[in-house]
Formats: C-alpha cells, sequence, structure tokens
C-alpha cells in the first residue's frame, strides 16, 4: 500500500490502473477529463496495459466499450453531463446486453443554461436504462469503487454495467490523501474477466439480437434481476474487500447516528459529511438528527432506507436534482420505499446545488429546522418551496 | 486466384434470413462473408440485415455477429477489434454491414473517426439508396430524381432535389489505406476488393451499390442486370483508391442509355426529359473529373 495526494479524479483512475481493463475508450469532457488523461500517461509509462482508443465523440466511447465487452474485454470509459446525454442510446444498449462495462461519471449541470459545475441531474436522469449506479463521498471511496465495481458487474449474475458518480469539481477536483492498495493484492481481490457472454470462434455467437414481444419482456425481467442481484453481490464484495484491504463500506446505504434519531436527512454524495457535522452540532443542542447516505441508487436501498427512517418522526431528502413539474427524483424513490413498509412519517424535499450552487451549513440547519417543523413539500434551497404548496 | 462466384466458398455464413425477394444487400453481405470465412466477425447496425437477420430465436449468422447502435456500425467494430486483440487473437477480420443511411448519414461521424484512427476494420456499405428497411424514406445517398415516401414525386418537386453524397471519396480523403466502390452487378470485382482489403491493414471502406427491388420498383429477378446497368450507364463507376491514388477498375466503352436505366424503375417513372438531361450532365461532368484524376491501366 501507499499514499498519495490525490484529487477525486485521480484516485479513480488509479484504482482503474489496478483494475486493468483492456480497452480504455476516451473522450474528454469538464470535470472528467484528468481521469482520460491519467489513464493515458499510464498506458505511456506501461504501468497499465490497455488498447487506449481515441474516440470521437461520447456515443463511440461507449458503443466502442460495447464491442470490447462483447470481445470478451474488460472494458472502461468515463464521461460527465452533456456527454452521458449523448450517448444515452448506448446505456441502454449495454445494460440490455448484459454487457458489465464500468463507466465512471463525473456529476456535472445539464444545458440549458450551460454550467460546467456540479449537480447529479445527468446520471439521475439515466435511473432507468438499467446500470447499477453508484455515489461516492470521497477519493478513498471512488479509489475503492472503481476497483470493486467490476467484481460486482462481472458477477454472473449481476451481469449489468456500472456507473460510478463523483461529484463533478466538489469531489473530482479536491485533492486528499488516498491510500492506494498494492498491485498483488489488487489482482488477488479482481480476477480477469471471464464470461460466456462473449465473441466465440468455436461456438459462434449472434448477439444484440431482436427480440418480439413473445420473448421481449423475459429478457427484460432477467434484466431487472440481474441489478436486484447486485444487493447481495455488493454485501460479498465489500466484505470481501475489508478483509484484503482492510476498508469497510456500507452497502446501499451509510447510516450516521439514524438508530435514536428523530429527524433524518437522506443525501447522496459528497454533501453528506457537511450533513454529518450538522447533525453533530445539532445533538449537542439536544435535537436528535440523522443521516442516510445513499450509495447506491441502482439497486435502491428500498428496504435500508425504511429500516433507517422507521422510527423517526420526520424526514427529509436533500438532492442535486429536479425532475420538473414534480420533485427530486430521489424524494420520489425515497417515498416509494417508505409506503411500500408502511413507514408512514412526513416528508420534505430539499432541492440544492444545482449548477454547483453552494450548499453552506446554515443551509443544512435549515433544513433539519424544515424537517422538525414542517415546510412545503418541495423546497429550493434559497429561495423557498415550489407553487405546488 | 480467379475472383468468381465459384471461386468462393461453399459455406454459408448468411442463411434462413427473411429478407425480401431479390435483396441486393444480403447478396453483397453473403458474398462477402464466404470471402472472409467463419473468422469474420460481423457488425451490423439497426437496418435491413440485421432486421432480417438477427430475430431471437431466429438467428441466421453462423459467425459472430452482432448488432450495433444505428450511428455505431464503425465505433462497435472498433470495440470488438480492440477487444479481440486484447484478449490475443490475431486470425480474425472485424467487418461492419451497414446500409446508407447507417453510413452516410447517421453513421458517418463514427466511421470518420475509425478512419482517422486508421482502425483495422473493413468497412462495407451495401448502398440501396433510400432507408429501405423502414419503407423508403430519403438518405444520403439517394439519387437525384428519385421517389421515396419521404421525396415524393408532384407537380411541384420531382423526386429527391440532390444528387448522392460521395461516400467513396469522403472515405478517401482521409487518405485511408484502401477504398473501393462496387456493384452486386459486378460480384467477381466486388468479390476482389473484399478479399484485397482483407489483406490490407489498417481501415479498408467499401461502398457497394445493392438494389432493392421493393424500393427501386424493379422486378425481383432484376437486381443483378440493374446493378450492372447503372455501371454501364455511366452512373456508378468501379473504382479503388489506394497509396493515395484514385483508380478506375472499368471504363464502359460507350455508356449505355440512361434515359432506359431509369425508365425501368419505379422510383424514376415520374422524371421528365428535362430531369434526365440533368443526370446525363451530372454524369459527364463526373466522368470528365475521373477521367482527369483516375487512373485506368
Amino acid at each position: 500500500m501507499s499514499r498519495k495526494f490525490l484529487s477525486g479524479n485521480e484516485a479513480f483512475a488509479e484504482g482503474i490502473r489496478l483494475a486493468r481493463p483492456q480497452v480504455i475508450s476516451a473522450y474528454p469532457i469538464t470535470p472528467q477529463t484528468i481521469v482520460v488523461e491519467r489513464l493515458s500517461e499510464m498506458v505511456e509509462d506501461g504501468s497499465l496495459s490497455a488498447e487506449y482508443v481515441h474516440v470521437e465523440s461520447e456515443h463511440s466511447a461507449l458503443s466502442c466499450a460495447i464491442g470490447a465487452s462483447a470481445a470478451g474485454a474488460r472494458a472502461f470509459t468515463a464521461t460527465s453531463s452533456q456527454g452521458l446525454l449523448y450517448m444515452a442510446e448506448c446505456l441502454y444498449y449495454a445494460s440490455g446486453g448484459r454487457f458489465p462495462i464500468v463507466m465512471m461519471n463525473a456529476d456535472r449541470s445539464t444545458a440549458l443554461p450551460w454550467n460546467i459545475y456540479g449537480d447529479q441531474r445527468d446520471s439521475l436522469s439515466q435511473l432507468d436504462s438499467g446500470w447499477i449506479q453508484a455515489y461516492a463521498e470521497n477519493a478513498q471511496e471512488a479509489l475503492d469503487l472503481a476497483l470493486m465495481s467490476y467484481k460486482i458487474a462481472e458477477n454472473k449474475d449481476v451481469s449489468t454495467p456500472f456507473m460510478a458518480n463523483l461529484d463533478g469539481f466538489v469531489l473530482t477536483h479536491t485533492y486528499e490523501p488516498v491510500d492506494i492498495p498494492d498491485r498483488e493484492q489488487a489482482d488477488k481481490f479482481l480476477p480477469p474477466y471471464e464470461t460466456d457472454n462473449r465473441i466465440d470462434f468455436e461456438n459462434p455467437k449472434n448477439m444484440a439480437f431482436s427480440a418480439g414481444p413473445d420473448t421481449n419482456y423475459i429478457f427484460k425481467f432477467k434484466e431487472h434481476e440481474g441489478v436486484l442481484a447486485a444487493r447481495d453481490v455488493i454485501a460479498e464484495t465489500e466484505k470481501e474487500f475489508a478483509e484484503i484491504f482492510g476498508r469497510k463500506y456500507t452497502g446501499l446505504v451509510e447510516n450516521y447516528l439514524t438508530e435514536d434519531a428523530d429527524y433524518i436527512l437522506v443525501t447522496l454524495g459528497s454533501i453528506a459529511g457537511l450533513c454529518r457535522e450538522t447533525a453533530d452540532k445539532l445533538r449537542a443542542e439536544g435535537i436528535k438528527a440523522g443521516v442516510v447516505r445513499i450509495r447506491y441508487m441502482r439497486p435502491f436501498p428500498h428496504r435500508e432506507i425504511a429500516e433507517a427512517l422507521k422510527n423517526a418522526k420526520a424526514y427529509g431528502v436533500l438532492e442535486k436534482d429536479i425532475s420538473f413539474g414534480s420533485e427530486g427524483t430521489v424524494y420520489t424513490n425515497v417515498n416509494s420505499a417508505l409506503k411500500k413498509a408502511d413507514v408512514n412519517i412526513k416528508g420534505y424535499n430539499f432541492i440544492g446545488g444545482l449548477g454547483g450552487r453552494n450548499i453552506s451549513a446554515s443551509d443544512i440547519e435549515d433544513i433539519f429546522d424544515g424537517i422538525s417543523k414542517g415546510t412545503s413539500n418541495v423546497n429550493f434551497i434559497g429561495i423557498g418551496g415550489d407553487s405546488n404548496g | 486466384m480467379a475472383n468468381t462466384a465459384d471461386s468462393i466458398s461453399r459455406e454459408e455464413y448468411f442463411y434462413g434470413h427473411k429478407a425480401c425477394a431479390g435483396c441486393g444487400g444480403s447478396l453483397a453481405v453473403r458474398a462477402a462473408l464466404k470471402v472472409l470465412g467463419k473468422n469474420a466477425v460481423s457488425v451490423l447496425p439497426a437496418g435491413c440485415m440485421s432486421a432480417v437477420g438477427f430475430n431471437f430465436p431466429q438467428l441466421c449468422f453462423s459467425n459472430n455477429s452482432i448488432i450495433s447502435t444505428f450511428a455505431g456500425t464503425a465505433s462497435m467494430l472498433t470495440g470488438v477489434e480492440a477487444g479481440l486483440r486484447a484478449r490475443g487473437f490475431k486470425d480474425f477480420t472485424a467487418v461492419g454491414f451497414a446500409g446508407d443511411g447507417g453510413t452516410a448519414d447517421i453513421g458517418i461521424q463514427a466511421l470518420s473517426g475509425a478512419i482517422d484512427r486508421n482502425d483495422n476494420i473493413i468497412y462495407i456499405c451495401y448502398d440501396n439508396e433510400a432507408y429501405m428497411n423502414t419503407g423508403i424514406q430519403k438518405s444520403g445517398l439517394t439519387p437525384f430524381g428519385a421517389k421515396t415516401t419521404t421525396t415524393p414525386a408532384g407537380k411541384n418537386i420531382h423526386g429527391n432535389i440532390r444528387p448522392k453524397k460521395n461516400m467513396f471519396e469522403i472515405a478517401a480523403a482521409h487518405d485511408i489505406p484502401y477504398a473501393a466502390t462496387a456493384s452486386v452487378g459486378y460480384i467477381d470485382d466486388f468479390i476482389a476488393k473484399v478479399r484485397k482489403a482483407s489483406q490490407i491493414q489498417g481501415t479498408k471502406y467499401i461502398h457497394v451499390i445493392a438494389p432493392c427491388p421493393t424500393g427501386w420498383g424493379v422486378p425481383v429477378d432484376e437486381t443483378v442486370n440493374i446493378a450492372r446497368e447503372v455501371v454501364d450507364s455511366g452512373l456508378w463507376y468501379l473504382a479503388e483508391y489506394e497509396n493515395g491514388e484514385f483508380k478506375l477498375n472499368r471504363k464502359p466503352k460507350e455508356f449505355t442509355s440512361v434515359a432506359d436505366y431509369l425508365k425501368k424503375q419505379g422510383r424514376f417513372r415520374h422524371l421528365s426529359d428535362e430531369d434526365i438531361d440533368i443526370i446525363i450532365k451530372s454524369r459527364d461532368k463526373k466522368w470528365e473529373y475521373i477521367g482527369k484524376n483516375f487512373k485506368f491501366d
């Protein structure tokens, strides 16, 4: 193990080097660009043996990765924002074909208005694309996710592509000390990719075919089951990761002081740290605050969220996203989880951080205040409730 | 080696599909795969050949084959080639079969990228001059005057008002290692070009005219004849680009009648004498250019 001072992007690239992808299709976009730059340097200096393909667009980036995965190779690409939207067709293609590609997405605002800063509207708009979606909080988790992602995605029961999300700039460009595992240990943790879902010269295959009304829904059911199978595989993978590398992760969610909390804030990504600090401050003032950090949006932690929130008096969902004309998508998902589990407590949605706008500690104190006293259903931080009331 | 239809394999790699009777595209795919053999890996975008060949559980390719996204023929070829090479395979050919719309319209960006990278792939455009799979809509390779379901022939507008995009010379402008035009009407020439392409390192582009009786409005047993006539009348030409030079492969001593070629097809039947005159002038201008810029042995 070695320790380096790295940005989130660089940490993720280090994790990818350890995962030994065989084909990397690279296209730049702020704030992801540093990932493909670092990987090109690793290929140049020989520390990563991969075919590095300079594609001419994000659509081709993912199309190329799909071709490589169909050839049986471990494939990697990375993108952000407009790039993710531009390749959207290929997202569905990769998941439907059950190709376990790993892609890093630097979460960034979507145009219009143009904006290069971080929010989560890009990846959350693709929740239905059939990919596993993880959200890292810090650079260490980003590196560890890079390594774990292939093991989860390539599991035969899962066989699903994996999108690892890092908050643009706040995480992609922020430097932290990061522990980098040894190559031998990484190889022990992550063996080479093996699959039957690939080109085979002994028994040639027709892949990525059409399926009509009689069979299409069966493939879709299996695809759904594949993503759901990731629940157990994530738990097993994190257990093995902890045994080898000593760092523990907590599955689909990470709970903080939720056991006896009256008021719980559910969120995701790098803002979770500030939420926990605020919870600490409120606890010191006698308010029982807690935080649930969603680590995986797909598979969605229905049971875990219901379990964490069932004894609370009220909850809030803080997200960098809005589904116009409705509410934040994370809020919708959380409400569904609670409804199914018969957890009937008040909940409020807090939309913040759009286009990179800062969310301050006092904003989060205000959010907890809103949760405890009651507020509008959907609140834009700094503006107020929407016209839906 | 002779390059006649008899010289290629008796093995069938594209068989049992449900293409229309007389389909020129399926003829091109069938012949090319016979040349490239069992270690060809075909990539086909959404389009006629994938629609007729890839319907689970009726899958008709006996070599490894995969459908790509409509825009992604070339980029998926790149990935397949890189992935197989990364896994240590050497004896294989990554070959794409895309239609005219999939190539000249939605797929041109990915194709340009692949040629720019000089990826070791063969890209074959089977050109039936419209979006035939979706019901005969105009593509960038629909010729001037052709009636399609989006370029109706009426009193005001006589079908398509624009000439074909010149994909062969667009590919050549990348200084591609090998590009060629062909026609399923001259299958020996097409077979020779596929064979030649398979022996060249880097990106290869072959543009083969493949008539669609359904869309062109000709009898189903006229595919090969009409594919010869388009060459004989000078509206298409057989050529190659290699080592920075254009070479003409076939020079008709005298062109056959353009009017005859056009009038036997439903899609051109509405053309006026003035329209036909525009087509003849445009042909002559092209041949003047070919005479100045293409070698001919």
